[in-house]
This record gives C-alpha cells, structure tokens and sequence, in this order.
C-alpha cells in the first residue's frame, strides 16, 4: 500500500530503494519530509501530538493520491504520515514521487502536499515550556496553495 | 434514525466525548440543521460550536458542506480545519 499513518518513524532512504528497486524506467525521485519545529509563535515547544480520523485519514490520502496519478504521469508514490506525541526535529510526513522525469516529480509532491495539509484529516497540538497544550490554527496560506493547483 | 457522531480535536476536547450515538429528529435534514440542534442541547455543544462558520463537517468519512443533506448516513463527524502535514 502506497499510504501509511504510523507511529513510527520512517526510513527515508529504505522507502525510496522499496519504490526504485528493479526498475528501470523512473528517471526522477522526489522526497519531501515535514518536520517538527522547535518553536511555534515565536514560543519554544517541547511535543506535538498529532490526531487523526482513523479510516477516512487513510480514505483521503488515497484520494489524493488518485488526483496527483491523473495529473503527471508517476510511476510511484508513497505517503507516510506519522501520529501520536513528537518531539522537535523528529519527522512527521513523507511524500515520495517517482517519474520519469523530475518536472512530474516535483509538481507531484508538492501537490500532494497542498492537498494533504488542506484535506487530510490530522489536527496538531504542540505543547510548549509551560506544558499547556494549544491546537495549530489552520493557515491561509494552505488554502492559497490549494487553489494554485484548482485554477491551473 | 439513529447516526453516530465524532468529534475531533478541540471539538472533541469541548464537547466532552470523542463519540455518540443520537436519534435523528426527522426535520433534521442537513449538516448545518444539525449543528444547530447540536447546539441547543447544552453548554458544552454550545461553546464547541459557537463559530458555526470554523467547524468542518464529513459524512461517512467524506468531506461535506453545512448544505449536505444527510440522508442516509450512519457517521457524521464534526472537527476544526485540518492541520497535518
């Protein structure tokens, strides 16, 4: 399955040699990785829990999966996106594209991020020195990066 | 007809419950009917949903807007707009 939602780490490099390995047709793979900052609002924070809708998480992630599929022609796509309690620095989403060429590869991913970061239902809370928890705002940003891809 | 109704997030933290099993009251036809029935049955709804407007809503693990009818959904959740990534 090319849609994962764990709470373990992942291995970037493993994931990648999983979708290249005996092929020789992908031209270009590209690798984004989300990661917990250290700071939030200028504040310093010490976790951040991560929530999901089990079921229709995994169900819009494939969907989103299929739109970037009818977009660019991939040879391969992989989404893994972590839960639970993280700490700064550590990893929390990945996005692998494969192509056989790096244009489709990059629009791909980013893509799938605009899409995953608007739609997929995951919601963060970061704790910061003081040890209250308080739920991230929604960005607007997201939503302008969404509609790039509507009107293109 | 009887729906079970999720909550997410702060929603969740609000209400009280993560989840609920609710008889539907017939002239209750839309998402947007819904919360505002929500709404009306304690404090604790009241201040999840007090900016009707911010809360999402999803039909059977679907994305929906206020105007979707319900029809025959067996789970409707109700969350803030999604932050993942």
């Amino acid at each position: 399955m090319s849609v994962s939602v764990q709470a373990a780490a992942f291995n970037i490099a493993l994931e990648v040699r999983s979708l290249t390995a005996g092929r020789t047709d992908i031209g270009a793979v590209v690798t984004f990785t989300g990661i917990v900052r250290g700071e939030a609002k200028g504040h310093p924070i010490t976790s951040m829990e991560l929530e999901h809708y089990p079921g229709m998480t995994e169900r819009e992630l494939a969907r989103v999966e299929a739109l970037a599929r009818g977009r660019w022609p991939l040879q391969g796509v992989r989404i893994i996106h972590r839960i639970g309690v993280l700490r700064p620095g550590e990893d929390i989403v990945l996005v692998v594209t494969l192509s056989s060429h790096r244009q489709a590869a990059f629009e791909a991913a980013e893509f799938l991020m605009d899409y995953l970061k608007t739609s997929a239902p995951f919601w963060k809370k970061e704790t910061g020195a003081d040890g209250v928890g308080m739920w991230v705002d929604a960005r607007e940003a997201d939503n302008k990066a969404r509609e790039r891809w509507e009107s293109a | 007809m009887t729906v079970t109704l999720r909550y997410f997030a702060w929603v969740r933290e609000r209400i009280g419950r993560a989840e609920e099993q609710i008889d539907l009251p017939a002239d209750i036809t839309t998402v947007g009917e819904l919360v505002q029935w929500l709404k009306a049955r304690g404090p604790e709804y009241a201040h999840a949903f007090a900016k009707a407007d911010v809360i999402r809503a999803a039909i059977d693990q679907t994305h929906v807007k206020p105007q979707a009818a319900i029809g025959g959904a067996r789970e409707i959740a109700f969350f803030p707009p999604v932050t993942g990534g």
